[in-house]
């Protein structure tokens, strides 16, 4: 465990003299106070507090913001390793590749979580301090500052796969990018136009369920807008979460990381320096 | 046990290249190896086999009695690799309280080890900004942790000024006191011939000789040079006494000859007196020797 911690605390180190801290939290900062804004409009008579719609509209931009820093982040890990000339040493110190993988997670997730804090907080802060009834939100606003964490974990996994398998930062980072692409934006515009051409048939009721759970940011999206009951406040493929219980898409956003975790040490393991 | 090495019939290919055929060596507690041989023979790739970083194809290998690679070995085996690098943007004390968390050891040991290898002044800049040598001290000062029972050094002096040379072997001599056993590699000869017990040298994946340096010289049984200063006037008779020899410029002759000839032709010269001014006698070179081995094996 010491060695984990001293890998997460030396990779935390690189990733702030990198500016990568800074970039993910002003980011993650950012967008929220945009969206705060945007939200400090009157919500008439929805019937939900302000800080559910804000989470609403939070949910809807993590999906697309913590993937793309999490592979951000960690294309580099192993094939910069690689690259710099730095592994072979590494490797042959009394360390596990899993206690490794590990050490740079647990330093990437920190600086995720500190990025979705901050930026989330300060959102949240806007939505209280213009209606204290926002209070009522604050569950839903933890949901989704620890299933932002578990979504960014599995991306991060998926990153050190790309990492491992490529072993060229310049093949790994084209990979991430594509990843990030397929994933979080084309495979929602591909499930639309089933959708709409399916016009509620039997693959609609069926497929999407499954093909929704199956991609961890829908299933991301898909929990929090179903447990935070503002669907309506969101619209489009978020209307198909009503079909899915909570606890199936709370399944899928526990084991992708676990998953995508295992995929990369298997693909590390694969790895000689 | 008290081989801390075992290597038998080691052989290792890539794709066309065989890298390494059919090598066996021991390495025993407190010995100091040298491992020769010219770009390419394969001493690299025998270091990281033994550090269990890359696969073989045959024979066997056993650090300190396990498997190479494994967690035993690890924890007992220190490297250098080749071209020691680090992540630029960290300082190097924080490189080696990092190294020295991994192995158990405790963080603040890292001041004192970056003094050993004098970098105390640059520990707390960040190693993007440091030179070569200085990148070479941060990896020799984490050779240094612990106590590795077997030290695999791949060119630990490439990058330092004559000075931190002879620091550096001072360093080894007190590790080897201390029980440890050391494989280095070197293309320097003369700092090789001074400060290691054995020389092993490799050419073209093959273990062309193996032994002490004066050993070596033995087996190599290369001819030597005898170097004549005629009398003066006497240039014209004594190139008609030895007409084998060849006349340099200043007039001096030299002559070459197979070790068991050499006292019969001193004597030779000796007794012609008055018509010799002087004779030096030059042994074969470190270069000589180290060429005749790896030239014997086909370069
Ligand atoms: N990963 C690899 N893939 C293919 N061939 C390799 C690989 N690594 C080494 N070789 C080949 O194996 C041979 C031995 O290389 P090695 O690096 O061990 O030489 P060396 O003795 O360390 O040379 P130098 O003195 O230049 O450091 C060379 O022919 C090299 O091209
Ligand atoms: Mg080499």
């Amino acid at each position: 465990m010491s060695r984990v911690l001293a890998t997460a605390v030396s990779e935390f180190r690189i990733a702030f003299r990198n500016r990568w801290v800074a970039i993910a939290t002003v980011m993650m900062v950012l967008f929220a106070l945009v969206l705060a804004a945007a939200g400090a409009a009157p919500t008439g008579d929805v019937g939900v507090d302000r800080l559910s719609v804000v989470v609403a509209s939070l949910t809807s931009l993590s999906v697309y913001l913590v993937p793309l820093l999490a592979l951000l982040m960690s294309f580099d890990a192993v094939a910069g390793e690689i690259e710099r000339g730095t592994l072979p040493l590494l490797l042959t110190y009394p360390v596990s590749r899993l206690q490794i993988l590990l050490g740079k997670l647990l330093a990437h997730i920190a600086i995720l979580g500190l990025a979705t804090g901050l930026g989330y907080g300060v959102a949240a802060a806007a939505a209280v301090v213009a209606d204290r009834g926002a209070l009522a939100g604050l569950p839903s606003l933890w949901r989704l500052v620890w299933s932002s964490v578990l979504l960014g974990a599995t991306f991060l996994g998926a990153g050190y796969t790309l990492s491992a398998l490529t072993r060229r930062t310049s093949g790994a980072a084209g990979l991430a990018v594509g990843l990030w692409l397929a994933v979080v934006v084309l495979y929602d515009l591909a499930l639309l136009a089933l959708i709409v051409s399916d016009a509620g048939g039997p693959l609609t009721t069926r497929v999407l369920p499954v093909a929704l759970l199956s991609n961890p940011a829908d299933a991301f999206r898909i929990f929090n807008l179903s447990a935070a009951a503002a669907v309506s406040a969101a619209g489009g493929i978020g209307g198909a979460a009503d079909a899915i219980p909570l606890w199936q898409s709370a399944a899928s956003i526990l084991l992708w990381p676990v998953a995508a975790l295992a995929l990369a040490w298997a693909a590390f393991r694969k790895v000689i320096p | 046990m008290t081989s801390t090495l075992q290597i038998s019939r080691l052989t290792k290919r890539f794709q066309s290249v065989e890298a390494l055929k059919e090598v066996s060596l021991t390495l025993e507690l407190g010995k100091r190896v040298a491992l020769l041989g010219h770009n390419g023979a394969g001493k690299s790739t025998m270091m990281k086999i033994i550090l269990g970083l890359i696969p073989f194809d045959s024979g066997s290998v056993a650090v300190c009695g396990a498997a190479p690679g494994s967690a035993e070995a690890r924890a007992q085996v220190a490297y250098l690799p080749e071209n020691a690098s680090f992540h630029p943007a960290l300082t190097g004390e924080e490189q080696i309280r990092y190294y020295l968390s991994l192995r158990g050891e405790s963080p603040k040991l890292a001041m004192g080890l970056l003094e050993r290898v004098g970098l105390a002044d640059a520990a707390r800049r960040r190693i993007g900004t440091y030179s070569k040598g200085m990148r070479q001290r941060v990896g020799l000062a984490q050779t240094l942790i612990g106590k590795p029972r077997l030290l695999v050094l791949d060119e630990p002096t490439s990058g330092l000024d004559p000075v931190s040379r002879r620091d550096f072997y001072d360093l080894l001599d007190g590790l080897a006191a201390e029980g440890a056993a050391i494989l280095l590699s070197s293309h320097v000869l003369t700092e090789v011939e001074a400060r290691t017990d054995r020389i092993l040298i490799l050419s073209e994946g093959r273990l062309a000789a193996e032994g002490t340096l004066a050993e070596l010289r033995r087996q190599a049984a290369l001819p030597v040079g005898l170097l004549v200063t005629p009398a003066a006037g006497n240039e014209i008779v004594l190139a008609g006494v030895f007409p084998e020899a060849v006349r340099a410029d200043d007039g001096r002759l030299r002559l070459l000859c197979e070790q068991p000839e050499k006292l019969p032709l001193l004597s030779r010269i000796a007794a012609l007196d008055g018509q010799v001014a002087d004779l030096d006698v030059i042994p074969p070179s470190l270069e000589d020797i180290y060429a005749h081995f790896s030239r014997r094996a086909g370069q």
